[in-house]
């Protein structure tokens, strides 16, 4: 079928902010999905709210819309630019649930705009419970058993006809609150009776349990002629009862033969035939380990995590070619663009093994339920491929940055027996290398897979490995012979030597990591590099994208070009988003435009810089030293490029450099000046910038002394951190020490920064400098007071209250340490002004998490200028001049989103430790406007009038009366508990008391949950323990989707955009005769 | 135990033995299946051959009862990058090893099968030899160039005796020239009444069966090797509806005048497309094939081309222009591979059926009753 010649301009959604459930992945699909429409003409119209996006970059679309996915915003686009059809599908559930509402709105209907790829109705009966399960039923499908009831005597029925154990599902309640599985009807009756009353309309599902079966998904494809494959299928190592985002997943799947591969595939065809789908589809099982049956567990009628998965482990663009059967094209007359031969309508065939294991925040949140169950908790993942599952499972583990590079975990021996059964029982994210752990005691697999419910086959493979280093450790010399099966399981040589350390002692040889590596060059084991090719080398393949593995043959050849390798900034984590791929991907565009061959090693598969359209060459590879070095070996590329991956390629710029690999742009000295606390020191001293007070400690009554000396509050963090991980200001001698004792192992290797707590403002500026010119983009200032991490504070370009005195500051010492830091890239530095004057906090030498955002406000292409730059451009001979770029005439606000509600027991209160995961942008005329836009686009939702909840802390009354004023005189109900309820009366202003926690019911929970308030205002009073009132009312705020504010300054942001945005901020003038 | 695959272009991969001992010579061929290689080791059409799969660790789900598609294997050897053996699934009854030592048939792990397959497909298939003795490379290869590759697989894979699977539907003969048990797996399930007959069985004796239709099996091998087959498919053309699998395919065409060639490397495995050309519909589908029916000589015959590999375009389903019957070149009964391909054996019976209302208009009894009086008053003069 060829092309609907009806359609001329097509409207793209995108996924919105990255939160926990939904990150780069839907970037990678839309910037697949926009590049395939342009490719048949089409004018692109896009609209998404996240700036750090390539996707929104101005080339991806024809029209781009940074503007808030919400029903008034996207109307307001449609009707100014009257698209003839509408792509749903590639959004996430954003995007999905975007184009229900609009649907429903008769919006489209209004303005003749056609759903593309999936019709409302087919959203419908996927995402609807019982119509779901209806269309399963029609489809002769099994869907585990399940009833609603309102009684625990109905539930209780219920259980008795279906068999324990069940699952209690409390309707309408946010994150599963009150349900859980139960094994008995005691169990039963309590949950039950529990669930009903927290449910608003006082019902329960009550469904048959399948938690322990094994968990498939299939990718489907589907076009307008009815034409269906099957991209890929995927086996969770964990059973059923972990979230498919938060399980350890392989493609394709193992231990289903044949004839359940095909049972199960022949399922998603019917399901992805029913509902009418053109285009992509996932659809997930529950396979009985002991039989044929299964159960269909969920339909995902769009692009999904899963399938931006499946395509990189195949190398089949799913989103691309859902773009393409939208407009009408069909599957057999695509070019599969990997082959550029045969067509899109085959099912690609795997010849290695794919593993992905998913990037939880829990070292970033040590307070957090680490239990997976339903709930995704991971912000990314990391995805490996290896010929066998120990090698990809071994590069998986070390792609994690986590300190682990093989399936041993630091502490894991201490564990007690029972400790580790139990935890072994209910998994959480370490139950990987506690399966190992139990190994190494030697328990039998049969006992493990009693307790995990893992199949034998993957706890076989662990128990291999586990045994192999045994092999490791004893034998008398190392031989090739076992050198050579450990690196085809994937050891590490640091694996290795350690190994050796362990069973022959430190004195042996080959206990060194270098020391092996040395050996195996010498004995000529080396790594090949094999291509993925959707066809198991059937066919002729072009695709540039490799993947290591230790075979005979090296199918990589050379071209003869002058190469540069980017290392990728890995899985996206709280701290390391989204933003650093973005940067990425424009240095491989900038080397490429500048006739270089550009190669990239990266391992997340949710990302733009991983789809090998983007680089000359794709190495899906840890990123880790011996990893990146093969590659470097085989490349032998002109330089390696470390500024924009982030943490992650700046941590290894040391180990490559000393391994006499050349570091292209910003040196390593002048890397190691900005990040040791003593050489940058010294480096602001001798250029007379002025810097918080502050030292270096390494005990903790030499702590105690310099918080005495600087005084009261301070700042306290360990040296050498990312993203202000572990970082806090305490405010008293007992809080410094509880500081010590819970968050840092102080010790001369690990010293702790303490420095002078400046209650001022935050600015940030990121610069480009060529050795000569230093470009300024741009300077950011923040809303929230330092003490906020920059990265969860609003961002303001340009700045709204900076005085030019100040700016001249900032710019100034940017441009001395730009230039004494010999920087060649880019370099962000984070400013506190105080009393007038600028302070240097941090100089980050490096692409920042700011670069894709003022890229798009200032139009400065900024990771292309430090690119070219970088290879030797002068920004002269560009036409950039030294010092600021000029100001935009608009506003631009970037707002941090949180992912609170799928953390529980995180304290949602803002500090020095970063916690959103992702950022949306809001621009316009006016400051008010654009920040009313950002925070609309991050999902709060601002009513017009309503009650306010304020429980403020002692230091924060005289401040926060002024806010809450504001917020009285322009209509808003205040409520507040004891203390602040006295404040506000006596300050004249109407106040509702409401009961504290302790006090009787209703109290103040009540009332957040019951949705009488619709902001929180609390301010933070010590004491990190999750017992405190504040802390249970800010999760109360969080889990009912009640605006949290937790600084004043946020407060008063909200209530000033408040005031502009009306007529007036007074009260409405009386008439008085 | 060590093991050793020499190729007949010199190329030479040693690695570890994981069947039985020996040496076997065979023509190398790969099949990219990600699952199914216990479909595929006992899929009678490999027999004489060397089979690598593509998908390196094979063995996962062990070998069960169930899922062979003859009651032995006849390949010559089997490669894979790594054994797994130690296998799970619940149907799982031994081990991949054990199977190939059963039945003495060489194996290798531990090659780069990536690297095999690009060879075969850079250079075609080719003759191999797999052993785990320690023979000289040039006493390999003298045994490799004085043995020729067996041209006789469908007599060594057919069944020897005729017998039949009884059902209350339509009789069917199936003609075995190695047949897959899925074929007749799928007919049964319909209810037809089978009889299996020897590849070797003539017109006259299937005749004597009264069947309501023929299948033409699959099987191993050149079809040019077995003329008597082509003559049998051409005495019965018209006479019953016919539908054939793959060799059953290829051996119609003849009977039909058209010519069949040799591919490169073939079609091995479940992902292959083929393009319905009356609906243009595109369907996944499970290969097994060396040969195929050159496009050129189906002009100026009586057959239709019917279907087409979307990829390479060689032809995949053919029907008589004038008479009830219909082949492809892809296996409907899958085992190994999708199942979106059974319709044509309901297309197949469909057309018995036609056939049946067309050809019968008058009651079978009728027919019978004048026949026999024919002879009455022959008997009578």
């Amino acid at each position: 079928m060829p092309k609907n010649k009806d359609l001329k301009k097509i409207l793209v959604i995108g996924s919105g902010p990255i939160v926990i459930g939904q990150a780069a992945e839907f970037d990678y699909a839309g910037t697949q999905a926009c590049q395939a429409l342009k490719e048949e003409g089409l004018e692109v119209v896009l609209i998404n709210s996240n700036p750090a996006t390539i996707m929104t970059d101005t080339n991806m679309a024809d029209k781009v819309y940074i503007e808030p996915i919400n029903l008034e915003f996207v109307s307001q686009i449609i009707r100014q630019e009257r698209p003839d059809g509408l792509l749903p599908t590639l959004g996430g559930q954003t995007g999905l649930n975007m184009a229900v509402e609009l649907a429903r709105a008769g919006v489209l209907e209004q303005e003749g705009v056609k759903l593309l790829g999936t019709q409302l109705s087919a959203i419908e009966r996927a995402e609807d419970r019982d119509l779901f399960r209806e269309l399963m039923r029609q489809l002769d499908q099994p869907v585990p058993e399940s009833d609603i009831v309102t009684t625990v005597e109905g539930a209780v029925d219920f259980a008795n006809r279906i068999g324990y154990p069940v699952i209690v599902r409390p309707a309408y309640t946010l994150g599963g609150t009150g349900g859980g599985i139960v094994a008995n009807e005691e169990e039963l009756r309590e949950t039950v009776a529990n669930g009903i009353r927290y449910s608003p309309i006082g019902q329960c599902l009550i469904e048959k349990s399948i938690a322990g079966m094994k968990e498939v998904e299939y990718e489907v494809m589907r076009d307008a002629n009815d034409n269906c494959i099957v991209v890929c299928n995927m086996e969770n190592l964990d059973p059923v009862g972990v979230h498919t985002g938060d399980s350890i997943v392989v493609a394709p799947s193992q231990t289903l033969s044949d004839r359940e591969y095909q049972m199960l595939r022949s399922a998603s065809l019917k399901i992805i035939r029913a509902l009418n789908i053109e285009g992509g589809c996932n659809v997930q099982f529950a396979l009985d380990p002991q039989s044929y049956q299964y159960y269909v567990i969920e339909v995902n009628p769009r692009v999904s995590r899963s399938s931006a998965l499946a395509s990189k482990a195949t190398g089949y663009p799913i989103a691309k070619m859902a773009a393409k059967i939208a407009v009408g094209y069909t599957l057999d007359e695509i070019v599969n663009p990997v082959t550029g031969q045969t067509y899109a309508c085959f099912e690609p065939t795997l010849d290695y093994i794919v593993s992905k294991i998913p990037r939880w925040p829990f070292d970033k949140f040590t307070d957090a339920n680490r239990k997976l169950g339903t709930q995704m908790k991971a912000t990314g993942e990391v995805m490996a491929i290896g010929r066998t599952f120990e090698e990809s499972i071994h590069k998986a583990v070390r792609s994690l940055e986590i300190g682990v590079h093989r399936l041993l975990l630091k502490g894991a021996d201490e564990l007690g027996d029972e400790t580790l059964k139990i935890r072994l029982a209910k998994p959480d994210d370490e139950r990987l290398f506690l399966v190992a752990e139990a190994f190494r005691r030697g328990w039998e697999l049969q006992l493990i897979q009693d307790i995990t419910s893992i199949d034998w086959w993957f706890l076989d493979k662990i128990e291999r490995i586990v045994a192999f280093e045994d092999v490791i450790r004893r034998e008398p010399g190392l031989t090739i012979e076992t050198l050579y099966k450990a690196k085809r399981m994937g050891f590490t040589d640091r694996a290795i030597a350690e190994l050796r350390r362990e069973g022959q002692g430190a004195s042996a040889p080959h206990t060194a990591e270098i020391d092996v590596r040395e050996y195996r060059l010498q004995q000529g084991v080396k790594p090949v590099y094999k291509m993925v090719d959707t066809c198991a080398a059937e066919f002729e393949a072009t695709t540039p994208y490799y993947y290591s593995t230790y075979e005979t043959e090296n199918e990589v050849t050379e071209s003869g070009k002058q190469k540069v390798i980017v290392l990728g900034s890995g899985p996206i984590r709280i701290g390391q988003g989204i933003e650093f791929d973005y940067s990425t991907v424009h240095a491989v565009w900038a080397l490429r435009n500048a006739g270089y061959e550009a190669v990239i090693i990266n391992n997340n598969p949710e990302t733009v810089s991983t789809d090998f359209n983007t680089s000359d060459r794709l190495y899906f590879e840890p990123l880790f030293f011996e990893d990146v070095m093969n590659v470097i070996e085989q490349e032998q590329p002109i330089g390696v490029i470390v500024q924009f991956g982030g943490q992650t390629a700046i941590n290894l710029a040391a180990p490559l450099a000393k391994a006499g690999v050349r570091i292209l742009g910003t040196a390593l000295e002048s890397i190691d000046e900005a990040e040791d606390r003593k050489k940058f020191e010294a480096l602001l001293r001798k250029l007379n910038i002025p810097q918080p007070k502050g030292s270096t400690v390494t005990s903790v009554d030499e702590a105690v002394g310099t918080a005495r000396e600087l005084g009261y509050p301070v700042l306290v963090r360990p040296s050498y951190v990312l993203g202000g991980r572990a970082m806090e200001i305490v405010y008293s001698d007992e809080e410094l020490l509880n500081y010590m004792k819970v968050a840092v192992k102080i010790n001369p290797e690990h010293p702790v920064l303490i420095d002078r707590y400046m209650l001022g403002k935050e600015i940030e500026v990121d610069a480009i400098c060529d050795g000569e010119t230093v470009l300024i983009p741009g300077i950011m200032e923040h809303v929230e007071r330092a003490g906020v991490h920059s990265g969860d504070s609003i961002a303001v370009y340009p700045p709204q209250t900076l005085s030019e005195d100040v700016k001249r500051q900032a710019i100034d010492i940017t441009t001395r340490i730009a230039k004494e830091l010999r920087t060649i890239g880019l370099v962000n530095i984070q400013f506190v002004v105080f009393d007038e004057q600028v302070y240097v906090i941090e100089v980050n030498p490096r692409s920042s998490r700011t670069v894709p955002f003022l890229s798009k406000v200032t139009n400065v292409p900024m990771a292309n200028l430090a690119t070219q730059a970088i290879l030797g451009v002068k920004l002269a001979d560009l036409g950039y001049k030294e010092g600021l770029w000029p100001e935009d005439e608009f506003v631009s606000v970037k707002v941090p989103v949180f992912s609170f509600a799928k953390l529980r027991r995180v304290d949602p209160t803002l500090t020095p430790e970063m916690k959103s995961t992702g950022e949306v942008m809001g621009r316009d005329r006016h400051f008010a406007k654009a920040l009313f836009k950002g925070l609309v686009g991050s999902g709060m939702k601002i009513p017009q009038s309503g009650s306010i909840i304020a429980t403020i802390a002692d230091k924060d009354k005289e401040e926060a009366l002024e806010i809450l004023r504001g917020f009285y005189n322009l209509g808003y109900k205040l409520m507040a508990t004891g203390g602040t309820a006295e404040l506000l009366e006596k300050a004249g202003m109407r106040v509702k008391r409401v009961n504290k926690l302790s006090e009787a019911s209703p109290n103040i929970l009540d009332l957040i949950r019951t949705g009488e308030a619709q902001f929180v205002i609390n301010t933070l009073t010590k004491g990190k323990t999750p017992e405190r009132d504040g802390f249970r009312i800010r999760r109360e705020a969080v889990e009912n989707g009640v605006v949290c504010l937790t600084s004043l300054d946020t407060a008063r942001a909200l209530m000033n955009m408040l005031q502009s945005l009306r007529f007036s901020s007074e009260a409405m003038p009386v008439l008085q005769a | 135990m060590q093991a050793r695959l020499l190729l007949e272009d010199g190329t030479l991969f040693t690695g570890q033995s994981i069947g039985a001992d020996g040496a076997s010579i065979g023509e190398v061929v790969f099949n990219t299946g990600i699952t199914g290689y216990q479909e595929v080791l006992s899929d009678p059409s490999y027999c004489g051959q060397i089979v690598t799969m593509t998908f390196p660790m094979i063995g996962n789900y062990g070998i069960n009862r169930d899922d062979f598609e003859s009651v032995r294997p006849y390949i010559h050897g089997f490669v894979v990058r790594r054994h797994e053996d130690i296998p799970s699934n619940w149907r799982a009854q031994y081990t991949l090893g054990h199977l190939l030592k059963e039945y003495g048939i060489v194996g290798i792990s531990e090659i780069d099968t990536r690297m095999l397959t690009r060879i075969l497909r850079q250079h075609g298939t080719m003759k191999g030899i797999l052993t785990t003795g320690n023979e000289r490379i040039e006493e390999l290869r003298e045994r490799m160039s004085v043995t020729p590759l067996l041209r006789d697989q469908v007599a060594r894979t057919s069944t020897k005796q005729l017998f039949s699977s009884p059902g209350n539907g339509e009789r069917v003969v199936l003609i075995d020239y190695g047949a897959k048990s899925g074929i007749l797996r799928e007919l049964t399930e319909r209810g037809c009444d089978v009889v299996v007959v020897p590849q070797d069985t003539t017109a006259e004796e299937i005749r004597r069966l009264h069947p309501d239709g023929i299948q033409l099996s699959n099987g191993p091998g050149d079809p040019k090797d077995v003329p008597h087959a082509v003559e049998t498919i051409r005495q019965l053309l018209g006479e019953y509806p016919i539908f054939g699998i793959c060799l059953g395919h290829q051996l119609f065409a003849l009977a039909c005048g058209a010519d069949t060639e040799k591919l490169k490397f073939g079609h091995r495995g479940g992902n292959h497309p083929v393009k319905e050309l009356e609906s243009g519909r595109c369907y996944i589908t499970s290969q097994n094939h060396g040969y195929t029916v050159k496009e050129d000589s189906v002009r100026g015959t009586e057959l239709e081309v019917t279907h087409i590999n979307n990829n390479d375009k060689t032809i995949e389903g053919l029907k008589h222009k004038k008479y009830p019957a219909f082949t492809v070149q892809y296996h409907p009964e899958a085992a190994p591979g999708p199942f979106d391909n059974s319709y044509l054996f309901d297309r197949f019976l469909e057309m018995i059926r036609e056939h049946k209302k067309n050809n019968l208009e008058r009651p079978r009894q009728a027919q019978l009753a004048q026949a026999l009086r024919g002879e009455l008053q022959y008997a009578q003069k």
